[in-house]
């Protein structure tokens, strides 16, 4: 199906979303790791508009944007897949996606602040997290159903960077009393082997957030 | 008569271009659907309950179903009614995921940009914010003249999905270009996307249903009314 190359970056749920939809499709590729503080020429040509990773290069022609990315490999490799047949439900699936991406900023808020000011921006992740767990999710395995689906990698952030992001952060808002179902969905997504054996080291994760926080409550 | 009949449904209002997105897509497949139109400043029961997470148009309704996000819209519009007008997605996926990566550019990038510009009090944020416009049509200029080959739109012969998602603002431009005095599709700066503006607006989907700019700029002055001053 051609050579596939994919530049990334360690810590990144976003590269982690692509890798997870490569191995669950059981496409082979090359893995470019990114210094961010010192991207490479090949990354800048690739994506001149963002200068972000992740990036994918499929038979040389580079794709960038991770949800773009996600589409992409669903349609190239059509084995195993990751988004409904039906096209009302894929419009849900992409609603859900897209609400992700719309709300994190909201996410990011909470990460660079303290105080008051954090506590008003719990306040506003407790109700996206609830819509989450009560709308998207409902009483479903997964966000799709039964099976693992594309907006189970899009939320993918939430299990594990999101719970190492609250305890450098001092907050608890992925709870299993608040919300149960969308903790227990988080625990068995980090079980699933493709998902097990392809997360960053908590430890070095935990480090990096910290240093990432602090230079951000600095400015 | 074209199909769907009563069975499709677009809450919206004539002014957003969001909603002018889906009706453009639902005009290439000559799908008939009836037009729900919001009231400014209400929100009706059917919207609330079509769209509770965001309360916002376009919402589509198909066989009573409801769908949300103007591009979500269009890609389903895409793929129920494939046998009926050209495709609207490109059919090569590396094409569309170039399509998709500059419709997710122009929302998630360019729109906040442009729509800023009325609202900046300063001369200097003003002039940033019309800078960086500029910049994001520099770049839609060299992808529109890559993804066209020559052609008249973003999809080649025929209108295409990266056509709509910034077709759909263009009413708004020329708004600004009129009541701010300046150009936004400069032909010095992106003649191309000069052209394809032209050849947009006259297309049978398009021209229907596009705002006329004076209606657009009345609509504006209610609209973005500053307070009064007491």
């Amino acid at each position: 199906m051609g050579e596939v190359k994919l530049h990334g970056f360690w810590a990144s749920p976003f590269s982690h979303r692509v890798i997870w939809a490569l191995k669950l499709k059981g496409v082979e590729y090359e893995y470019m790791e990114e210094d961010l503080s010192n991207k490479s020429q090949l990354l800048l040509q690739y994506n001149p508009a963002h200068k972000k990773i992740p990036v994918l290069v499929h038979r040389n022609k580079p794709v960038a944007e991770s949800l773009v990315i996600l589409e992409y490999i669903e349609e190239t490799w059509p084995e195993n897949p990751l988004l409904p047949l039906d096209a009302c439900d894929r419009a849900m699936a992409r609603f859900w996606i897209n609400f992700g991406e719309q709300k994190g900023p909201v996410f990011f808020n909470l990460f660079r602040t303290t105080g008051e000011a954090q506590e008003k921006t719990g306040e506003e992740v407790a109700q996206i997290l609830k819509t989450i767990e009560e709308k998207a999710l409902g009483d479903n395995n997964f966000f799709g159903g039964n099976t693992l689906g594309l907006v189970d990698l899009s939320f993918g952030w939430l299990p594990h960077w999101f719970e190492v992001t609250e305890q450098v952060q001092g907050t608890k808002l992925l709870d299993p009393t608040t919300l149960p179902r969308l903790h227990a969905w988080a625990q068995n997504f980090k079980q699933v082997p493709v998902i097990r054996d392809n997360l960053p080291d908590p430890q070095k994760l935990s480090a990096h957030l910290k240093r990432l926080r602090g230079n951000l409550l600095k400015n | 008569m074209a199909s769907g009949g009563g069975d499709v449904k677009l809450i919206g209002a004539w002014p957003s271009p969001f909603v002018l997105r889906a009706r453009i897509a639902l005009n290439i497949k000559s799908v008939g659907y009836e037009f729900l139109q919001e009231q400014l400043g209400t929100k009706s029961e059917l919207l609330l309950k079509s769209n509770p997470v965001h309360k916002k148009i376009p919402v589509l309704i198909h066989g009573g179903r409801p769908i949300c996000e103007s591009l979500i819209i269009v890609q389903y519009i895409d793929e129920v009614w494939t046998s009926s007008g050209p495709s609207i997605l490109p059919s090569d996926p590396y094409d569309r995921a170039i399509a998709r990566f500059w419709a997710a550019y122009i929302d998630d990038k360019w729109f906040p940009t442009f729509s800023s510009i009325p609202k900046l009090q300063e001369q200097e944020a003003k002039v940033a914010a019309v800078q960086q416009v500029y910049e994001g049509l520099l770049l839609l200029e060299e992808a529109f003249i890559k993804c066209s080959k020559g052609k008249s739109f973003f999809g080649g012969d025929h209108i295409g999905f990266l056509d709509i998602a910034l077709g759909g603002f263009l009413g708004w431009m020329r708004v600004t270009e009129k009541m701010f005095n300046l150009k936004v599709l400069d032909e010095s700066k992106t003649p191309n996307l000069c052209k394809w503006a032209e050849s947009f607006a006259a297309n049978n989907a398009v021209k229907d249903v596009l705002p006329e700019t004076e209606k657009l700029i009345e609509f504006a002055k209610i609209r973005f009314k500053p307070p009064s001053a007491d």
